[in-house]
C-alpha cells in the first residue's frame, strides 16, 4: 500500500522523471489524450488520506478472516446428513449456508477494497483516445485486393461458371451429403419401422403396454411406492368419488423384477382409475359401451396437450385437472377437454371385472395417448 | 501498485526481454494496455454475463467428476433417510450424492445454478442496454447477432443443464419437451426419434444431453464468446453523448490500470456474490421432488425463469387444432415452437429492421438516449410486456393461489392481456418518449423551473425559469445536444457538496492540516 507514494517521492531520482515522459510518449503514439490525470492527495498525511487507506485495508483485513472461516468451515463443521429430529439437524442445515456466506464475503470483501482501492488512490483519468474509424478500408486497397482474388480465380481455373468450378461444387456437394449421412445416419431412427420387435407401425405412438399379447389377461396394478409390489384393485378398494393411478400387470410378470419395475416406467401405460359418485349421469357415446364397470372409468393419465399426467380429481364436478397447463376435463362427457389448451379427450381404458372380482383391461386406450403429432388422423 | 516503467533490471522485466526477445510486441502490447475504455455501469452488464460464465465453466467441471449420466436403474441407499429403498436413475442417485455425500457438494451444485440463472439475466440486461441505446446499430450488427445467438444458446444450455438430475421437476420438462418436439408438422415424429433414440422416454435423451451440456454447447458458447469479446475490442465501445464525446474518439479510462482492476474487482465480486448466494438461498432442491416417475407430477412445476414465458405461451393458447385430410397440425406448435423461433428470427434481424424504419445508414459510436427514439423504445417496450405476460401467464398456477384468484379468471387474462397489452405498451412508451423529449426542450429554451413564482400588482402571476445560458442578458435556446438536461439547481451543483469527514467529526480545513507538519512519508505526486 505504501509503494504507491514512494515512488513519487519529490526529488525521485532521474530515471523517474525519464519513465514519466516516456509514459506520456506511449500514449500519444497510441493516440490517448490525457485530458485529466490526477493523482489524488496532494497534500500528504491527511485525515482523509488515513481514513480512505484504512477504508481498504478493512475489507482486506474481512476478507483475511472469513477466508480463513472458509476453511475452517469446509474442514471442521459436521457436513453429513442428519435427518430433521436429530441431533446435530440444526448444524447440518447450517453447513452450506456458512460455507457460502463466508466465501462470498471473502471474495466480495476483496473486490470491494479493490474498488475503494481505485476510486480513492488510482490517478482520477479521463483518457480521449482517437477511433481511426474509417467508412472503409482504402480505396487502394480494396482494389487490390480484389484483383488480386480475381487473379487467383483466373490462374487457378476457378472462375465462375468454369467447368472445374461447377464440377468442384457438385463434388463438395456430394461430399457434404455423403458425410452429413454418415454421420446422422447413427441417430436417424424410422419410427415407422416394422423389423424389429414392432408388428406394425401403430405399434409405437398407437399403442401402450395395454396392448393385449396373445390373449393374457391384463389386470389393473395400483401404481405403489414399491416398484416390485403388486397389488392389483377391486372395486371395494376405491371410495366414491375416488381416483388411483394404475399400470397394466401380466401374470406372466409376476416374478420378473425387471418387468414389473418396467411398467411403472413406461411413459405410456399410467391410466387414472376414477370412481364417479353415484348416480353420475355420464352422456352416452357410440362405442363407448360397455367400458366401464358401473361408476368405475379408466382413463389414460398422460395429458393430450403436452404430456403431463392429469393427476387432479374435482370430485364435486366430475372434472380432470392438468397441472401443467391447467386444461380440465369432463368425465360427464368422457374425459372431453372443456377448459385450457388441450384439443383433444383423455383416450378411454376399457375395463371390467373378472371371475374373481378384479380390474382387468379388455383392450388398449381408444385413442394414441399424449400430445397430438402429425400423423394422428383427425 | 508499483510506478517503475523500465523494464531492465526486475525479474518481470527480465521474462518481459525472455518474451519480447522471442515474439517482438511490445509496440502492440503498449496499443492494448492504453487502449480507452467506457467507464458508464451500464457498459459492465456484458461482464457479469462473461464472469457468471467463468464460474458455470469452473463449478460445472467440479460436478462433472460426480455426476452420472446413466439412466439405469438403482436402488438409493445413500445417507438422506427419506428416499431410502426407492428405485431411481443413476442419474438422479448422482444428484443426491452430489448433495449430501459429496462435501461442499450442495454448494457448488447451488451455485452453479444460481450462475445459471444469473448469467441469462445478465445476458439479457446487457442486451436491453445495447438495444435502448441503439449500440447495435451500424457497424455492430454482426456483433448484436451474435449476442442473439449467445442468449439462444444460453438458454438452450440452461434446459439441457436442469434437465439432467431425472428428478420429478426434470422429467416433467423433458415430456413437455417431448410433445413439443412431436407437434412439429411432418417431421416431428422422425426428430423425436432422432432425439429421444425412440418413443418418450427412453434412455439415451439424458446421457445425450450431458454430453450436449457439457460439451458442446459450452464450446459453442466460449467460441462465440471469444468471437464477441474480439470485435468489441476491435471497435471499440459505443459511449453516450457528452462534452468530450465524439464519432471519432473514445473517453474513459485506460485498461491499465484502472479498468484492468475495476474489472477485475467485478469478477471477484460477481464470483463472491454467486458463492453467497449458492450457500443461502436453496434452488432445486431435488430430493425434495422425488425421482421422475411418469404418472407423478406436483403443481407449480415450473422451468427456469427464462423458459417460463414458454410455459406461459402454452398455457395461453386455445384448443385450436388444425386438421388436414389425414394428418394434423397440433396446437402447441403455435406457441411453443412458432412463437420462439419469430421471437429469436425478429430480434437477428432488428438491425435492419431499425435501420428500414429510420433510414439511417450512418456509422454510430454515439449511443442514443432511449428518449430519441421513440419508436425503437416502444417496439422494446412492446416485446418486453409481451414476454412478460407470457411470464405471468407461466405462474399463473401460483398468482392465482397465492392471490386467492380465478385460475379460469387469470387464463382468460392472460389471453386477453397478449392481444393488447403489448399495443398499450408500445402506445404508451412512444407518448412517455415524445413528452421527455419536449420537457427537455422546453427547459433548454426557457430555463430551469426555480420554483418561484411572482406575482405581479394587477395579480398576474408567473413562473420564474432561470435560463441555462445568457447571451448579453437575454436568454439564449441551448441546442439539444442527446445528453440529459438539467432539471432542477441541484442539477448543476448549485446547492454545493458536502464537507469531506468521517463519521463524527468533519476534517478539518487544508491549511490546518499542513500546519501539523506531516513528514511527508506517503505524498504523492501529481503528473498533469
Amino acid at each position: 500500500m505504501g509503494g504507491s507514494g514512494d515512488d513519487e517521492r519529490p526529488g525521485a531520482s532521474a530515471q523517474e522523471a525519464d519513465g514519466k515522459d516516456l509514459f506520456r510518449l506511449g500514449t500519444q503514439r497510441d493516440d490517448v489524450e490525457l485530458r485529466r490525470y490526477e493523482y489524488p492527495w496532494p497534500e500528504p498525511g491527511t485525515r482523509a488520506e488515513k481514513r480512505a487507506r484504512r477504508h481498504v485495508l478493512y475489507w482486506w483485513a474481512l476478507t483475511v478472516v472469513s477466508g480463513i472461516t472458509a476453511a475452517v468451515v469446509y474442514l471442521a463443521w459436521p457436513w453429513q446428513y442428519v435427518p430433521p429430529g436429530g441431533g446435530g439437524h440444526t448444524w447440518y442445515v447450517l453447513y452450506t449456508p456458512v460455507l457460502g456466506l463466508s466465501i462470498g464475503v471473502a471474495l466480495v470483501s476483496f473486490a470491494f477494497g479493490f474498488i475503494v482501492l481505485v476510486k480513492r488512490f488510482f490517478p482520477e483519468e479521463q483518457a480521449v483516445q482517437q477511433r481511426h474509424d474509417a467508412e472503409h478500408s482504402p480505396a487502394e486497397d480494396r482494389a487490390t485486393l480484389a484483383a488480386t482474388a480475381a487473379e487467383a480465380a483466373n490462374a487457378s481455373g476457378l472462375r465462375r461458371r468454369s467447368v472445374f468450378t461447377r464440377a468442384a461444387g457438385l463434388g463438395v456437394g456430394a461430399l457434404g451429403t455423403g458425410l452429413g449421412v454418415t454421420i446422422l445416419g447413427g441417430v436417424v431412427h424410422n419410427p415407422w419401422d416394422t423389423t424389429g420387435l414392432n408388428e406394425s407401425a401403430k405399434d409405437t405412438l398407437w399403442r401402450t403396454g395395454w396392448k393385449p399379447v396373445a390373449g393374457e389377461t391384463v389386470y389393473l396394478r395400483a401404481d405403489s411406492g414399491d416398484p416390485h409390489e403388486v397389488i392389483l384393485v377391486r372395486p371395494e378398494d376405491l371410495g366414491a368419488p375416488g381416483i388411483m393411478s394404475v399400470v397394466p400387470f401380466r401374470e406372466s410378470e409376476r416374478d420378473n423384477p425387471e418387468m414389473l419395475s418396467k411398467a411403472r416406467h413406461r411413459a405410456d401405460n399410467p391410466a387414472t382409475l376414477l370412481r364417479l359418485p353415484p348416480r353420475t349421469e355420464v352422456a352416452p357415446k357410440a362405442g363407448r359401451e360397455g367400458m366401464n364397470v358401473g361408476d368405475f372409468y379408466a382413463y389414460s393419465r398422460v395429458c393430450t396437450h403436452l404430456g403431463c399426467p392429469v393427476t387432479m380429481y374435482e370430485g364435486r364436478t366430475d372434472r380432470l385437472f392438468c397441472p401443467c397447463h391447467q386444461s380440465m376435463f369432463d368425465l360427464r362427457e368422457h374425459a372431453k377437454p372443456i377448459f385450457g389448451p388441450a384439443t383433444r379427450a383423455l383416450p378411454q381404458l376399457p375395463i371390467d371385472l373378472d371371475e374373481s372380482g378384479y380390474f382387468v383391461a379388455t383392450g388398449d386406450f381408444t385413442a394414441p395417448i399424449g400430445p397430438s403429432f402429425w400423423e394422428l388422423e383427425p | 501498485m508499483s510506478q517503475r516503467r523500465s523494464t531492465s533490471g526486475t525479474a518481470a522485466g527480465k521474462l518481459f526481454d525472455v518474451v519480447d526477445e522471442r515474439f517482438p510486441s511490445a509496440g502492440t502490447m503498449r496499443h492494448q494496455v492504453n487502449k480507452v475504455f467506457q467507464k458508464h455501469w451500464s457498459f459492465l452488464l456484458g461482464e457479469v454475463a462473461l464472469y457468471s460464465f467463468f464460474v458455470l465453466l469452473l463449478s460445472g467441471t467440479y460436478l462433472a467428476w460426480f455426476f452420472d449420466p446413466s439412466m439405469e436403474k438403482v436402488t438409493y441407499d445413500g445417507s438422506y433417510t427419506m428416499l431410502r429403498g426407492i428405485e431411481m436413475s443413476r442419474a438422479y442417485e448422482s444428484t443426491l450424492d452430489i448433495s449430501f455425500e459429496v462435501r461442499g457438494g450442495l454448494l457448488a451444485r447451488q451455485i452453479h445454478h444460481w450462475a445459471a440463472l444469473v448469467f441469462v439475466a445478465a445476458i439479457v440486461t446487457h442486451m436491453g442496454r445495447i438495444f435502448f441505446t441503439g449500440a447495435f446499430r451500424k457497424p455492430r450488427e454482426v456483433n448484436w447477432v451474435i449476442g442473439v445467438l449467445l442468449l439462444t444458446i444460453a438458454i438452450m444450455e440452461g434446459f439441457t443443464g436442469y434437465s439432467l438430475p431425472d428428478d420429478l421437476l426434470s422429467g416433467t420438462g423433458l415430456r413437455i419437451t417431448s410433445g413439443i418436439v412431436l407437434s412439429i408438422p411432418v417431421v416431428g415424429t422422425w426428430l423425436h426419434w432422432l432425439v429421444f433414440g425412440g418413443e418418450y422416454a427412453g434412455e439415451e435423451i439424458i446421457p445425450r444431453l450431458f454430453t450436449i451440456h457439457i460439451l458442446l454447447l459450452p464450446g459453442l458458447l466460449l467460441a462465440l464468446i471469444g468471437v464477441h469479446l474480439a470485435i468489441v475490442w476491435y471497435q471499440k465501445h459505443t459511449q453516450f453523448p457528452g462534452r468530450v464525446s465524439r464519432e471519432s474518439n473514445a473517453v474513459g479510462v485506460r485498461v491499465l490500470p484502472g479498468f484492468a482492476a475495476k474489472s477485475g474487482s467485478l469478477f471477484t465480486a460477481v464470483t463472491g456474490l454467486l458463492a453467497a448466494m449458492g450457500g443461502l438461498l436453496q434452488i432445486n432442491p431435488i430430493w425434495n421432488y422425488g425421482p421422475y416417475k411418469p404418472s407423478h407430477v406436483s403443481a407449480g412445476s415450473q422451468p427456469d425463469w427464462y423458459l417460463i414465458w414458454v410455459d406461459g405461451a402454452a398455457r395461453l393458447w386455445p384448443a385450436w387444432e388444425i386438421p388436414l385430410v389425414d394428418y394434423r397440425i397440433p396446437a402447441v406448435m403455435w406457441p411453443t415452437v412458432i412463437t420462439p423461433t419469430l421471437l429469436v428470427g425478429a430480434a437477428l434481424c432488428y438491425p435492419w429492421i431499425d435501420r428500414a424504419l429510420t433510414k439511417d445508414y450512418r456509422r454510430h459510436n454515439i449511443l442514443e438516449r432511449p428518449r430519441d427514439a421513440p419508436v425503437r423504445t416502444g417496439l422494446g417496450a412492446m416485446v418486453i410486456t409481451f414476454v412478460l405476460v407470457l411470464l405471468a401467464s407461466g405462474v399463473n398456477d401460483i398468482l392465482a393461489h397465492v392471490l386467492e384468484i380465478s385460475l379460469n379468471g387469470l387464463l382468460w387474462a392472460g389471453r386477453i392481456g397478449i392481444v393488447f397489452l403489448p399495443l398499450a405498451a408500445y402506445l404508451l412508451t412512444y407518448h412517455v418518449c415524445r413528452a421527455l423529449q419536449r420537457d427537455d426542450r422546453k427547459v433548454l429554451e426557457e430555463g430551469m423551473e426555480t420554483g418561484i413564482i411572482r406575482r405581479y400588482p394587477h395579480g398576474h402571476m408567473v413562473d420564474v425559469h432561470q435560463p441555462l445560458a445568457t447571451s448579453d442578458g437575454e436568454a439564449k435556446p441551448l441546442p439539444y445536444a442527446g445528453t440529459p438536461v438539467p432539471k432542477k439547481a441541484n442539477d448543476l451543483g448549485l446547492a454545493g457538496s458536502p464537507v469531506p469527514g468521517g463519521l463524527l467529526r468533519p476534517d478539518p480545513p487544508p491549511d490546518r492540516e499542513r500546519e501539523r507538519g506531516e513528514d511527508g512519508e506517503t505524498s504523492s505526486g501529481d503528473t498533469s
